[in-house]
């Protein structure tokens, strides 16, 4: 099952709309950093309201995506854990250490927006 | 996938075996008065262990049934293969612990995920995962 992925101005949303397989997962980290190349994004959100299980295959992965795309200068935002799946890789285990997490979609647009598009104080 | 009476085989031959393993897990464990909570535990755990059986032996089979035991309901999940095996149990149950430069914590997050976890294994012989867990917090 393919995840759709718009563009919206300088960023990038893919939003998994069912259970992804390990393939599924590894197509949607190609896709987005491809598509991120080419259409020089600034920000990506992944939406993972839809997701059934975030098991080690799928954080792994969707760490892999924040991490690579942070290289080329697109910083990644996750949405939408769900509370059982949150609970679950707490329990595995699992961190999402480096990749930004938000409530949903508008509050990961609101993180972007503050990182892309306001003023600099000149000491970065 | 073979379903006889409440019991469901999964043969795990492609990862889109994982995936239909996990989704089997929730629903036969939906019926038994499982928090939704706990479904996504299970989920994660099976497909942990489905996972292993794709990567280390190529296939293998996941089979869930509920289990009735001493007046509690519950599901158990056995995952068997018949690939290489695990030669040091112990230390593949340890946390970060992996033979693919990976995450490591399939094993003992499964076994945390779930009630009981038993795994066993012989080199050569493939590897058997037995865990369970109890609905409505009977465990
Ligand atoms: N079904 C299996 N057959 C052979 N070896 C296995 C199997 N399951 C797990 N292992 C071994 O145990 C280790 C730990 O497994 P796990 O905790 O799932 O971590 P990971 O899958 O990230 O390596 C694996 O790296 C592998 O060496
Ligand atoms: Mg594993």
């Amino acid at each position: 099952m393919a995840v759709p992925i718009l563009k919206q101005g300088d960023y990038l949303i893919a939003s998994i709309q069912a259970a992804l397989s390990d393939s599924d997962v590894l197509r949607l980290r190609d896709d987005l950093l491809d598509r991120a190349g080419s259409l020089r994004s600034k920000g990506i959100i992944v939406d993972v309201t839809a997701l059934d299980v975030m098991d080690s295959f799928a954080a792994r992965s969707l760490r892999g995506i924040a991490h690579m795309a942070n290289l080329r200068g697109a910083r990644t935002v996750m949405v939408g854990i769900q509370p059982e799946v949150a609970f679950a890789m707490v329990q595995l285990g699992l961190n999402l250490e480096g990749v930004h997490t938000a409530l949903d979609l508008e509050e990961g647009l609101r993180f972007l927006d503050g990182l892309t598009k306001e003023p600099r104080d000149g000491r970065e | 996938m073979t379903v006889a009476s409440d019991e469901v085989r999964v043969r795990i031959a492609s990862d889109d075996d994982i995936v239909t393993a996990r989704q089997e897990g929730r629903r036969l464990s939906a019926g038994l008065g499982f928090s939704s909570t706990d479904l996504t535990l299970i989920a994660t755990a099976i497909s942990e262990v489905a996972r292993n059986i794709r990567v280390f032996a190529g296939e293998g089979q996941v089979q869930i049934r509920p289990v009735h035991e001493r007046g509690r309901e519950g599901i158990v999940v056995v995952a068997r293969d018949k690939g290489p095996g695990i030669a040091d149990i112990e230390r593949a149950m340890q946390d970060g612990y992996s033979t693919r430069g990976s995450f490591g914590l399939g094993l003992p997050g499964a076994r945390r995920l779930m009630d009981e976890f038993d795994i066993r294994s012989r080199p050569g012989k493939g590897v058997t995962v037995t865990m369970k867990k109890w609905a409505l917090g009977g465990g």
